[in-house]
């Protein structure tokens, strides 16, 4: 769905993309990467050339691609003229810092990467400026936190750099969170999330309950960005990236997308009080006081970061003030500060590059040695004082215009007179970075001789420095863009234009005021400095370290607390949370009446129910004795099979048993080699606790059991027993649910057995590799041992057992599908019967005589199921699907045959393989235990002869 | 009956947390296999009783059948809930091979540092 916007998904794409090639071409040489890195600006730069002029004839385009419209996301797009004039500042000037850089950087700067995170910046940057979709734009907005993140942090060596980078990301990482919530509360008051459809709703947003809560998570967002009192600390903090990064982040886009983003939202959030007093105090108080810290600071970037924190101020606050003149002084001074302030940090740039040092007392008298800098320089900082000729006075005097008129809780001077003392500071430290580094007497000191760069470094300031002066003196040349941009701020048709004399206005007179006062001010820095540093000040730093120390000392008692490495602590709070919560769910609803009668309760089932609980009961309290908690465990299950005899599901029981003796005998293997009492080590106390919190659990589990057992209710059991017959060819309706119905489950469960048999044999392998099997080879087992490991009775009886257990086996299985058994059952049957032969005559001696590997009876089961799934595919059906059919031959009867006894098979070929699999992992402990390989199946044969027997024994 | 079922759910899981909430790696698989036992019983049972009911279908159509569905997900529960066990029996060896106690809590930290020296050396 595109209307005209075709392109805007790809130009947010673009740098994207490109940011993968600075890291490869960097292999070609510097230039080419930084050509290279042009290249996507470039192409996104022509593609919104051609959009250009649909945009200034004032159409909206758009361009969207729904993902999940049902939710709202969506990825769209959308660009007037505000997102025209930014998208532009963003890729013009995005393509002069790619110019300057290559200079800028040194030869041991890894320049590949500082290409990739600065394409990476831009297209997160850029997605906020086109993004229709305030969902994107929030993605976009925490990219342009990350991206900044690793440019501010570029110079890893440097702790200034990891330390800046690292507070930058947490204030304008948390804004940002603030802001994800005020935007859903947004969306969710406007019944959308597209930003087109919420600029359409101003006045119902503003009238909403929720209007307050979302200004104020918003402008936190904005605020923290472009570095609003009191979040303005970390900005100066940032200066230690790299300069051309802080001549793009923190003068041109990033610090602008607080105000942006005001501008944005200035149709649906301006208009209000809440939204006057809030914005325009905040963007007043920091527009002076950043003024006043800017004129003390004496490393030239901080001057001009505290600068910039001034001058956001005085965008936020012309924003603040909600009228359509202030816009557009706004509009006028975003494109405005973006030239004259580039400009400035790329000057200072030069500076440090040329004379190795950026300190404002080491310098002074470099006009003589870089006349050309010199120049720039002075051009750009005129315009930032805001004299006539530059276009910083231009939107300096709108500025100044709309103050006067300003006033607070009807107080008409507040406002007039801080907007004239900001300026006059403006002028102060103008003056001073002019007058303090280029102008004065030459030195001899410089730590490096300073001379004027190539001109590819000064190239970038000069090109804005003609840009400054040209908007200057014909400022009729911005009109048309700053009419599309404040057109599309205020959402409606203005009429104005820019010129230069206005006549004699209270802004002329303020203006004048300004410039002498900052003259004379500068007259008097040295003194006011002595003062300035007496004076004692609140260190941010020192704050924000304070408080990230408090925020990481109380998140780390809260999670030591809670987690404090010890597994019954994690437990213990779970099963009681989970026990209160489900407290709180119960008595917040109601409970149907009981539709069911109650069964009765026949002798045998009593009998079990009462060896359950007591068999349970005992477990608990014998645990430590740790092979009678498992006879004990044994007879539960065995209960518990009984039970399912009992009420009608032959099938668990089967299942039941066989796991049961399975299990058991897994666990007396591995309790071999484990201590054989469990120490008594908790306190009474914990035990009462635990006991308490147990029988929570078990009252709550048995009130819910019972609540099920007693009400009828609606489930999609019935098809089953419907379509068992007529659809599965079964009318073992158990079965037929695992291999036909809901085959893919079973299809995955077997893999999950496969698996974790496989997990098993890793692990042994891995620990018999290990220092473990130091330890089993220096233990010494044999006084656990038996005298009569493998008697002849057993021996003798297993191997008649044999082929009786594996005809049963081959029975359940073939029945399965009719009658209780199936493909499950029959492995585990099998898989006792092996098991039995090595429990008689040892380990050694059945593995000569086992013909094949574990592994891949696993792997054969589940292609053999997984194979008859798909075989459903050649007959154009879905996965799975089975088919059947009865086959006569002669001397059997009748009978019928499936592809769901394929599936089966399959099932147990698994089950099979992943039961032994794992009880052979354990025994092969017992061999590095060293337990001896016995080549005989009884210890004492007696059909062999008493004298052939002797030799072996001795 | 109902009554005897979920008092056997009630305290095969009391005995289940109790057991894992011990500080030792067997009581807890111990725990887990009560625990294991509990759910079972408790799926099952949510195909409600009836007894004399198996789901198998007789040739004349008039059988009563209990619910199967509980029944067929509790049956590879129970081959599932073994594989489990299996597996933490073998993780619990095997921490017991290489650490010479069974102890499951890792608050013991100097020990812990101990153990990593051993490992390297």
């Amino acid at each position: 769905m595109t209307n005209g916007g075709g392109l805007l998904p790809i130009i947010a794409l673009l740098p994207f993309l490109g940011a993968l090639i600075p890291g490869i071409m960097i292999r070609a040489g510097r230039n080419a990467c930084a050509a290279f890195t042009a290249v996507p600006t470039i192409v996104a730069l022509a593609m919104l050339a051609t959009m250009t002029p649909q945009v200034m004839a004032g159409e909206v385009l758009t361009a969207q691609i729904t993902w999940l419209p049902q939710l709202g996301l969506s990825a769209s797009f959308f660009l007037d003229g505000l997102g025209l004039m930014f998208a532009f500042m963003i890729l013009g000037v995005g393509l002069l810092i790619t110019l300057y850089a290559r200079f800028y950087l040194s030869g041991e700067d890894p320049m590949g990467q500082f290409y990739t995170y600065l394409l990476l910046f831009q297209g997160a940057m850029l997605g906020i400026v086109i993004s229709d979709n305030i969902l994107l734009l929030l993605i976009f907005w925490e990219l342009t936190s990350l991206s900044s993140f690793l440019l501010i942090g570029y110079w890893k060596h440097l702790p200034e750099g990891r330390q800046g980078a690292r507070m930058a990301l947490a204030v304008t990482g948390s804004g940002g969170l603030a802001m994800i919530a005020g935007m859903l509360i947004l969306g969710n008051i406007a019944g959308s999330y597209n930003l087109t459809d919420i600029l359409q709703q101003g006045d119902a947003i503003r009238a909403s309950d929720w209007y307050l809560p979302a200004l104020i998570l918003i402008l936190l967002g904005a605020f923290t960005k472009s570095a609003q009192f009191p979040f303005h600390f970390w900005l100066p903090h940032a200066m230690a990236a790299p300069t051309p990064v802080s001549a793009y982040l923190h003068s041109a886009t990033m610090v602008k997308a607080g105000v942006f983003l005001m501008a944005r939202m200035w149709p649906v959030l301006a208009g209000t009080d809440a939204w006057f007093y809030i914005v325009s105090i905040t963007g007043l108080v920091t527009m002076v006081l950043g003024a006043l810290i800017a004129l003390f600071k004496d490393d030239l970037k901080a001057l001009l970061a505290f600068s910039t924190v001034s001058h956001l101020g005085l965008l936020t606050m012309l924003l603040g003030f909600g009228t359509e003149k202030a816009a557009i002084a706004a509009v006028f001074h975003i494109i405005n500060h973006l030239t004259f302030k580039a400009a400035l940090f790329m000057t200072a740039g030069i500076v440090d590059h040329e004379t190795h040092t950026r300190d404002i007392k080491r310098l002074g008298g470099l006009a003589k040695f870089m006349p050309i800098t010199a120049l720039i320089g002075t051009v750009a900082a005129l315009s930032m004082a805001g004299i006539p000729l530059f276009n910083g006075f231009l939107s300096k005097e709108l500025m100044l215009e709309e103050a006067a008129h300003t006033a607070w809780y009807d107080n008409h001077w507040v406002v007039p007179a801080l907007a004239t003392l900001g300026a006059l500071l403006s002028v102060a430290y103008s003056l001073r970075f002019i007058f303090h580094v280029f102008a004065g007497p030459a030195r001899d000191d410089y730590p490096a001789k300073p001379h004027d760069p190539p001109f590819g470094m000064y190239a970038a300031p000069a090109l804005l420095c003609v840009l400054v002066v040209l908007i200057g003196v014909m400022p009729a040349l911005a009109t048309p863009v700053v009419k599309m941009a404040a057109n599309a701020v205020t959402g409606t048709e203005l009429s104005f234009y820019l010129k230069i004399w206005h006549g004699v206005t209270p802004a002329l007179i303020m203006s004048i005021i300004a410039v002498v006062g900052g003259a004379i001010l500068l007259g008097l820095h040295r003194p006011l400095e002595r003062v300035w540093n007496a004076a004692p000040r609140p260190e941010a730093k020192a704050i924000f370290d304070a408080l990230m120390a408090a925020a990481v000392g109380l998140s780390t008692r809260v999670t030591e607390g809670l987690h404090n490495g010890a597994i019954s602590r994690y437990l213990a709070i779970f099963v009681a949370a989970t026990v209160a919560m489900t407290w709180v769910a119960f008595s917040g609803g109601t409970l149907s009446p009981s539709t069911r009668e109650f069964l009765p309760v026949a002798p045998v089932a009593a009998i079990g129910w009462v060896l359950l609980m007591a068999a349970t009961v005992l477990v608990v309290f014998n645990h430590r004795n740790r092979f009678r908690a498992l006879v004990l465990i044994g007879i539960i299950g065995l209960m518990i099979s009984g039970g399912f005899v009992y009420l009608s599901a032959p099938d668990l029981a089967l299942t039941q048993i066989s796991v049961e003796t399975v299990t058991i005998m897994l666990l007396l293997l591995a309790l071999h080699f484990l201590p054989k009492t469990t120490p008594s080590e908790s306190s009474a106390g914990l035990r009462l606790r635990d006991g308490a919190i147990a029988i929570a659990a078990g009252v709550g589990v048995a009130a819910l059991s019972m609540a099920f057992l007693m009400r009828d209710f609606d489930t999609i059991s019935e098809y089953h027993l419907a379509n068992s017959y007529e659809g599965g060819g079964g009318t073992n309706v158990v079965n037929v649910i695992l291999v036909d119905f809901r085959g893919y489950d079973t299809f995955g469960e077997i893999i999950v057995l496969g698996i974790a048999g496989l997990t098993i044999f890793a692990l042994m392998e891995a620990l018999l590799n290990g220092p473990a099997s130091r330890r089993l080879r220096n233990t010494d087992y044999s006084q656990d041992r038996s005298r009569d490991r493998h008697p002849l009775m057993m021996v003798v009886a297993t191997r008649a057992m044999l082929p009786i257990a594996v005809m049963v086996g081959v029975y359940i299985f073939l029945r399965g599908h009719n009658q209780p058994g199936g493909g499950f059952v029959a492995g585990l049957v099998i898989s006792i019967a092996l098991l039995m032969q090595y429990m008689a005559s040892g380990f050694g001696w059945t593995q000569t005589r086992q013909r094949f590997e574990y592994h891949s009876m696993i792997g054969w089961g589940v292609l053999v199921a997984g194979i008859t799934g798909a075989a459903a595919w050649l007959g154009g059906a879905p996965f799975l699907t089975s088919i059947y059919g009865y086959i006569k031959l002669p001397w059997i009867e009748k009978f019928g045959l499936g592809s769901a006894f394929m599936f089966d098979l399959g099932v147990f070929l698994t089950v099979l393989g992943a039961v032994m699999l794992m009880l052979y992992s354990l025994s092969r402990i017992a061999r590095y235990a060293g337990e001896t390989v016995n080549i005989e199946p009884m210890d004492y044969d007696p059909s062999l002869k008493p004298e052939l027997k002797k030799p072996e024994e001795g | 009956m109902e009554l005897l079922v979920a008092s056997s759910v009630g305290v095969l899981t009391a005995g289940g947390v109790y057991l894992i909430l011990r500080l030792r790696a067997f009581p807890v698989i111990l725990g887990l296999a009560l625990l294991s036992y509990a759910v079972n019983i408790f799926l099952f049972s949510t195909g409600r009783l009836l007894v004399n009911a198996p789901p198998v279908l007789n040739k004349y159509g008039d059988a009563v059948n209990t619910d199967p569905l509980p029944q067929a997900l509790v049956l590879t529960a129970i081959v599932i809930s073994f594989g489990m066990t299996a597996v933490l029996v073998m993780i619990a060896l095997g921490a017991f091979l290489e650490a010479d106690h069974d102890k499951i809590d890792m608050t013991d930290e100097p020990e812990a540092e101990a153990m990593g020296e051993e490992r390297g050396a």
